[in-house]
């Protein structure tokens, strides 16, 4: 692990309260969370289903309006910052993997790798260009023209992660990113994420309920009901 | 993104099929529906465009083409001494019986054009010399009439029949637009017509003019009103008054008009809704979208490109399976269809319409989507 703690956090989450519905059926979610992220560390948010990991996820990435606290990325205090220019900083700054994939079925993998290079408005050509090179490092040069319904699973989770790379992000947005996949293509999906994703000017943050592939993070927070309950390193027995 | 935003329309084939099939289907309906609305009324007022004469002189009281209010035979003389017309020519129109040599009856419109000019005959001779109207008891049909009455086989030129026990030859088969009430014209000179018919006080039917030339059409037909006391109208004004009466005093008008605006709500409908669904269906997509930094903007111009595109292309086919219907199945004028370029304007414009509020609506909604969705 990266002596990352004598530097200054990259993303400093500080008393967020979300809360979903009104009156009777309201259901707080997050109950004053209080966490800081590093550059170079793949910290995994992991606990029991319901306890707030997804939703503490979306606020950091700025997908998901807090009702109370304060999340800083990168120093842009993201909670204070216009819809438009939150968007606009999340697609500059930010990469994610999601469980479901999210690949547009009608593009094909080097198009979907591409997509956030478009956003960004480069030339098609280039952006497919630079694609077709990240998809080579995830292993799947070979399939870039093929749709995502031709490929496996787990090779559509390599897909979404070098889209979720191809803009070279400082910050890496995983939720569940093993969850629809088997035993083996999970680890291997972790491993690539480590090998690639994780550098010492990006941090990795993972939800992940999958015991099986704690020892790939740095890191680990427990969230349960709405709290942090322990933050610990992992050390390198857990690794091996 | 415009390349992303048309893959993503073309690329799921089965969900694009379907919307362009709605949306041709209902540019399809409002379109072959309008013509075949537009073809009856154009068919209404076949009588004045089959003449085709610049002004018509009627009664002052005259409600339609077809309902002929006869005017005094001076009336021929007194729109000639109004200043700035150029000819004035006398016209009958009036129904009568015809007798074929198989004893059948049928009905039909007699017309009697001024024999020295023959002004007002039909611009297209199918069979047979026009001129040859002049000869004693000539006539000449439109194709029509030889159709009702039994076709070629049972009359064509050399083909006697009786008109009021008088003596009738066909001498041409004229083309001609078919009438509303589809009742056959038989043409024939004004003096014989008038032999044709039974014995009335009045026999003139209309008078048509035209203004000599550097006079306006609009000033002659004020001073011919002024003049004489009678009616008179462009063609133009005239097809339009019998027109309007005909969708006025017909169930035509409501009960046409209420297929063709349900008919275009109905296509609207399925326009607009197929378009939204297919936004909603693709609403996980737009999310991922924006939570990978897509603006507001960017996703708003994808989802209008989308909208159309498709709404344009459903356009052009519908418009060309109409206009592919107008040309199989009304070819030779048996069916009513005249597809008009001001129909074609309006669907163009409420299509594009339908697909703006469908496309703003989807906006809308997408503009609420939080990103966070793609995390569930």
């Amino acid at each position: 692990m990266m002596d990352m703690q004598t530097q200054p956090a990259a993303i400093r989450v500080r008393g967020i309260v979300k809360s979903f519905g009104a009156g009777n059926t309201k259901v707080t979610v997050l109950r004053g969370i209080d966490l800081d992220i590093y550059l170079g560390e793949m910290l995994l948010l992991v606990g029991e289903s319901g306890g707030g990991k997804t939703t503490l996820l979306s606020a950091i990435a700025g997908i998901l309006d807090i009702d109370e606290g304060d999340i800083d990325v990168l120093g842009v205090p993201l909670s204070s910052l216009p819809s438009g220019k939150r968007t606009a900083f999340r697609g500059q700054t930010m990469g994610f993997v999601y469980q479901q994939f999210n690949l547009l079925p009608a593009l094909t993998a080097a198009e979907n790798v591409a997509v956030p290079l478009l956003i960004q408005k480069m030339g098609r050509h280039d952006a497919v260009r630079k694609a077709r090179a990240m998809l080579d490092r995830v292993g799947l040069g070979d399939r870039s023209e093929f749709l995502p319904k031709n490929l496996s699973g787990g090779q559509q989770q390599r897909v979404a992660i070098a889209r979720a790379l191809v803009n070279e992000p400082r910050l890496l947005i995983c939720d569940e990113p093993t969850a629809a996949l088997d035993g083996p293509n999970g680890q291997k999906i972790m491993a690539l994420l480590r090998e690639v994703g994780r550098s010492a000017d990006r941090c990795v943050v993972v939800v992940t309920h999958d015991s099986r592939i704690f020892h790939y993070g740095d890191r680990m927070a427990k969230l349960t009901d709405g709290r942090i309950v322990g933050i610990e390193p992992i050390t390198q027995e857990e690794m091996t | 993104m415009n390349y992303v935003a048309l893959k993503m329309l073309f690329g799921d084939r089965a969900k694009y099929l379907m919307l362009l099939c709605g949306l041709t289907f209902s540019v399809m309906l409002i379109v072959q529906q309008g013509s075949i609305f537009w073809g009856l009324m154009m068919w209404s007022q076949s009588s004045i465009s089959n003449i085709n004469a610049p002004i018509w002189v009627t009664d002052p009281g005259i409600a339609q083409v077809d309902e002929v209010k006869p005017i005094a035979a001076t009336a021929v003389d007194r729109v000639r001494s109004v200043p700035g017309v150029e000819w004035a020519v006398p016209l009958y129109k009036g129904l009568l019986r015809a007798r074929l040599a198989s004893g059948d009856y049928h009905q039909i419109t007699l017309t009697g054009l001024e024999s020295s000019t023959l002004i007002g005959r039909p611009a297209e001779i199918l069979e047979g010399r026009f001129e040859d109207i002049v000869q004693p008891d000539a006539v000449v049909l439109d194709q029509w009439t030889v159709e009702r009455m039994g076709g070629p086989s049972v009359i064509t030129v050399g083909t006697v029949f009786e008109l009021n026990d008088k003596v009738a030859r066909v001498v041409a088969i004229a083309k001609t637009q078919k009438s509303f009430t589809n009742i056959p014209v038989v043409y024939t000179t004004y003096e014989r017509a008038i032999r044709y018919m039974p014995r009335e006080r009045r026999t003139l039917s209309y008078v048509l003019a035209k203004a000599k030339d550097g006079v306006p059409t609009d000033l002659l037909i004020a001073r011919i009103r002024e003049h004489t006391g009678l009616g008179a109208f462009t063609a133009e004004d005239f097809s339009w008054k019998t027109i309007t009466w005909v969708l006025k005093n017909t169930g035509i008008g409501i009960n046409f008009g209420t297929t063709i605006f349900l008919g275009f709500i109905v296509g609207m409908a399925i326009a607009g809704q197929t378009f939204y669904l297919f936004t909603v269906e693709n609403l996980r997509q737009f999310g991922a979208l924006k939570a990978m930094g897509a603006s507001g903007f960017t996703l708003a111009r994808m989802i209008l490109l989308q909208a159309f595109t498709v709404g344009l292309t459903g356009y052009g086919v519908g418009v060309g399976l109409a206009t592919g219907f107008g040309v199989l199945a009304a070819t030779g004028g048996e069916l009513p269809f005249a597809e008009t370029w001001q129909l074609l304007v309006f669907v163009l414009i409420a299509l594009l319409t339908i697909c703006a509020v469908s496309a703003a609506i989807s906006i809308i909604k997408l503009a609420r989507l939080e990103p966070a969705v793609v995390f569930r």
